[in-house]
C-alpha cells in the first residue's frame, strides 16, 4: 500500500470523529505551544538584557566595593570604604587598555524647584562619566574638570526630572534648583534612555561632579564605584587585569589576600544575567516538556480506545486482504498525523503567544528556529512512540474474533 | 460438472481447538470440491462446524490437518501475509452484519479491497467499484453513507465489495440473517443473478428455506458431512413475486 493511500485512509478515519481528534490533539498543541513560547520568550529576554547592558556603557568595566571580612565578621559591601578617587587617577595613568575612568558617588535627595519636588538620585562622576555610561546631552553642556576642582554646584538632569520639576516648554538650562538643602545650577539635560533591564528608569537622575557630591552632599572622601571604558571589547579582559593589579598595589593587598573590590565587565554581567534567564527558561521548558509528554500519553490513550472501538473495522480490513503491516501502518500514520497537525498548530500558537507577550512586555521578538525544528521532529517521534503500541495491538488482532466483536 | 475447473478442493480437512486442557474437534475430516460456477449452500446447526469450515475456506484460519486448494493453490503452510494476499485476490466476503465502514460512502466501501492491492491504480479502483455497484443495482446510491441505506441496500453494497476484486469465489456467511423475508429473497435473487453470470458462490446458512435457492447443499453435523446433494433450485424472483403484497411494506 503506497504512502499516499495510507495518509488518505488515516485522514479519513481521523475526520470521522472530529471532536475526539481535536481533543486528543489538544495535549500536543498545548505542549508544543508552551515549549515554543517559553523558548522564544527566553531568547527575547536574553536579547533585551544584552541590549540594555550595552546601553549601560561602552565596553564598560565596573569596579565595586567587595564584601569584606574583618576578624571573621562580614562587613557588608556598603560599609567598605576602600575605593578612593586616587584609585581612579592610578587607573587612568597606569592602565593602557582603559580609555576613560570615572569615580561614582551617589546620593538620594529631594529635588525642589519652586513648588514642585521630586525624589531623585544624584550621581557624582568625572566629566567622562556621561560618555562611559552612554548618556548623551540633549541641551546645554557637560561640566568640566574645573567644576570638579571647584566642587561646582552644577548638574545635568535626566528627562524624568525635567518633566517632574519644570513646566512643559520651560527651558531648565540656567535654572537653579535644590537637592536637599544645596542649590545647584542646571547646565544641561540628558537625552532619554528609557528603562533598563531591571525596569529601572534611567532618566531619573542628576549627574554632578563627584567632588560636589562627596564634599557638599555626603561629606565623605571615599567613592562607591569606579566605571571605566576598555579601549575595545577585545582588550576588556586585559583591562580588567590591569585594573585589578593596580588596585591590589594601591590597596596594599598581600599576595594571598582577598580583594576588597570586585571588577566586573559588561560581558560578565551579560553572562550572569543570561545564565539567570537561561535557568528560568530551562525550568519553564522542562515544565512545558512535561505537558508535551502528557499530550503524548493522551494520544496513546485515544489510540488504544480507537483500536478497541474499531476492532470490527480491523477485522473487516484483514478479511478483505489487509496485511498486518498495513493495519500497523494505518494506525501509526493516524497517530503521527494527529501529533504532527497538533504540533504545527502548537507551533503557530506558540509563535503567536510569544509575539503577543513580547509585544506587551516591549521585549524584542526572537524566533528560535532550532527549537521550532526540534519540536517538529519530536512531534513526529512522539506520535510514532505513542501510536506504536496501540497500532501493534491492532495489527495483532485475530480477524475471526474481530469480525464477531460487538 | 466434472469437466469444470474445481475452485475449491478440500481433502480430509480437520480442525482441532484446544480449549483449556480439552481438545475440541470442530472438523473431523471433511472432503468436497466446489467447481467453477457452482452455487453451494453449506448448512448445519450451530456447533456443526460450519463457521470453522467457512473460516478455513476464507483463509482466515488454517486447518490442523488435511489439504485445502483454492484456485489450484495449496493454502497449507502459507504465511499470514500470503494468506492476506489470497483473501485479497481470490475471495469475496459477505457478512451477516454487512460490516461496512461507517461514515464512508458506498463507493469507498466498495473500493476498500482494491486499496490493499498495489496493482490497481486509483482510477481503475474507482471504475471497478462503480461497476460493481451497478451490478448490484445501486448505481444511484454511490455517494450515500451506510446509515442512509436500508439493510438490504447495505448488504448489496457489501456484495458489491465482495465482487469488486473479481474473486474466484464469493463466501457469504448468513448473508440474509439480519434481513426480513422479502429483503432476503431480494438478496437471494441477486445472488442467483450473479450465479447465472458465472460467479462461484458458497453460502453458509442454517435456514433451509434460503438454501433452496442454491443449486447444491452440503449438510454438516458434528464436524462431518452428513449429506452433499444437488438441490431443485427455486427461483428467488418467483418466490418474491409470490409473497403476499403487504401494504405496510
Amino acid at each position: 500500500m503506497d504512502i499516499l493511500n495510507l495518509i488518505r485512509i488515516s485522514a479519513k478515519a481521523l475526520l470521522r470523529n472530529k471532536t475526539r481528534t481535536a481533543l486528543s490533539m489538544l495535549g500536543i498543541v498545548i505542549g508544543i505551544a508552551a515549549v515554543i513560547a517559553v523558548v522564544n520568550l527566553g531568547e527575547g529576554l536574553k536579547q533585551s538584557t544584552a541590549n540594555q547592558l550595552s546601553d549601560m556603557g561602552t565596553n564598560l568595566i565596573m569596579v565595586m566595593r567587595a564584601n569584606q571580612r574583618r576578624g571573621g565578621v562580614s562587613m557588608g559591601s556598603s560599609n567598605v570604604q576602600s575605593l578612593k578617587v586616587r584609585d581612579c587617577e592610578l587607573i587612568a595613568k597606569g592602565a593602557k587598555n582603559v580609555t576613560m575612568v570615572s569615580p561614582v558617588v551617589n546620593s538620594g535627595g529631594q529635588l525642589v524647584n519652586g513648588s514642585k519636588n521630586w525624589s531623585g538620585t544624584v550621581y557624582g562622576g568625572s566629566p567622562d562619566y556621561l560618555e562611559i555610561r552612554k548618556y548623551e546631552i540633549a541641551t546645554g553642556v557637560n561640566f568640566t574638570e574645573e567644576d570638579v576642582k571647584k566642587y561646582a554646584k552644577v548638574g545635568l538632569i535626566g528627562q524624568t526630572i525635567v518633566k517632574e520639576l519644570f513646566d512643559d516648554g520651560e527651558d531648565p538650562i540656567g535654572k537653579t534648583i535644590r537637592v536637599g538643602n544645596m542649590p545647584f545650577k542646571v547646565i544641561g539635560t540628558l537625552k532619554e534612555k528609557g528603562q533598563n533591564g531591571m525596569g529601572m528608569d534611567q532618566d531619573d537622575l542628576v549627574v554632578m561632579p563627584y567632588s560636589t557630591v562627596q564634599k557638599r552632599m555626603l561629606g565623605v572622601d571615599y567613592i562607591q564605584q569606579i566605571v571605566c571604558s576598555a579601549a575595545s571589547e577585545n582588550v576588556a579582559e586585559a583591562a580588567v587585569e590591569e585594573v585589578e593589579s593596580i588596585l591590589r598595589v594601591s590597596h596594599k593587598i598581600p599576595e594571598d589576600g582577598a580583594d576588597d573590590f570586585e571588577v566586573r565587565t559588561q560581558q560578565e554581567m551579560l553572562e550572569m544575567m543570561s545564565s539567570m534567564t537561561g535557568m528560568i527558561t530551562t525550568v519553564l521548558v522542562a515544565i512545558a516538556l512535561i505537558s508535551l509528554l502528557v499530550g503524548c500519553i493522551g494520544i496513546m490513550n485515544i489510540m488504544y480506545v480507537t483500536v478497541t472501538e474499531r476492532t470490527k473495522e480491523i477485522g473487516l480490513r484483514m478479511s478483505i486482504g489487509a496485511k498486518n503491516s498495513a493495519i500497523l501502518m494505518q494506525f501509526l500514520t493516524e497517530s503521527i498525523i494527529l501529533s504532527l497537525i497538533g504540533g504545527v498548530i502548537g507551533l503557530l500558537l506558540g509563535l503567536l503567544l510569544s509575539y503577543v507577550v513580547s509585544l506587551a512586555m516591549s521585549m524584542p521578538y526572537v524566533v528560535n528556529v532550532a527549537w521550532m525544528f526540534i519540536s517538529f521532529i519530536s512531534c513526529a517521534i512522539l506520535g510514532l512512540i505513542s501510536g506504536f503500541f496501540p497500532a501493534l495491538k491492532a495489527s495483532r488482532t485475530d480477524p475471526i474474533n474481530a469480525l464477531r466483536y460487538e | 460438472m466434472s469437466e469444470r475447473q474445481s475452485i475449491i478442493k478440500v481433502e480430509n480437512l480437520k480442525r482441532t481447538f484446544v480449549v483449556g486442557s480439552e481438545e475440541v474437534h470442530a472438523l473431523k475430516g471433511v472432503s468436497f470440491d466446489i467447481c467453477q460456477g457452482e452455487f453451494v449452500s453449506i448448512m448445519g446447526s450451530s456447533g456443526s462446524g460450519k463457521s470453522t469450515l467457512l473460516n478455513i475456506l476464507g483463509c482466515l484460519d488454517q486447518p490442523t490437518s488435511g489439504e485445502y486448494y483454492i484456485d489450484g493453490i495449496s493454502v497449507r503452510e502459507r504465511s499470514k501475509n500470503e494468506l492476506s494476499e489470497i483473501r485479497n485476490r481470490k475471495i469475496g466476503f459477505v457478512f451477516q452484519s454487512y460490516n461496512l465502514l461507517p461514515r464512508t460512502s458506498a463507493l469507498e466501501n466498495v473500493e476498500l479491497p482494491l486499496v490493499y492491492n498495489p496493482d490497481v491504480s486509483h482510477r481503475e479502483r474507482h471504475e471497478r467499484a462503480q461497476h460493481a455497484l451497478e451490478l448490484v443495482g445501486l448505481k444511484d446510491r454511490m455517494e450515500h453513507m451506510p446509515n442512509q441505506l436500508s439493510g438490504g441496500q447495505q448488504q448489496r453494497v457489501a456484495i458489491a465489495r465482495a465482487l469488486v476484486n473479481d474473486p474466484v469465489i464469493v463466501l457469504a456467511d448468513e448473508a440474509t440473517g439480519n434481513l426480513d423475508t422479502r429483503t432476503s429473497y431480494e438478496i437471494m435473487s441477486l445472488f442467483q443473478n450473479l450465479h447465472e453470470q458465472g460467479k462461484t458462490i458458497a453460502f453458509v446458512t442454517h435456514e433451509s428455506d434460503i438454501a433452496v435457492f442454491t443449486s447444491r447443499t452440503i449438510f454438516l453435523r458434528d464436524g462431518h458431512i452428513l449429506r452433499d446433494e444437488p438441490v431443485v433450485t427455486k427461483s428467488a424472483a418467483e418466490a418474491l413475486a409470490a409473497l403476499p403484497k403487504d401494504n405496510d411494506y
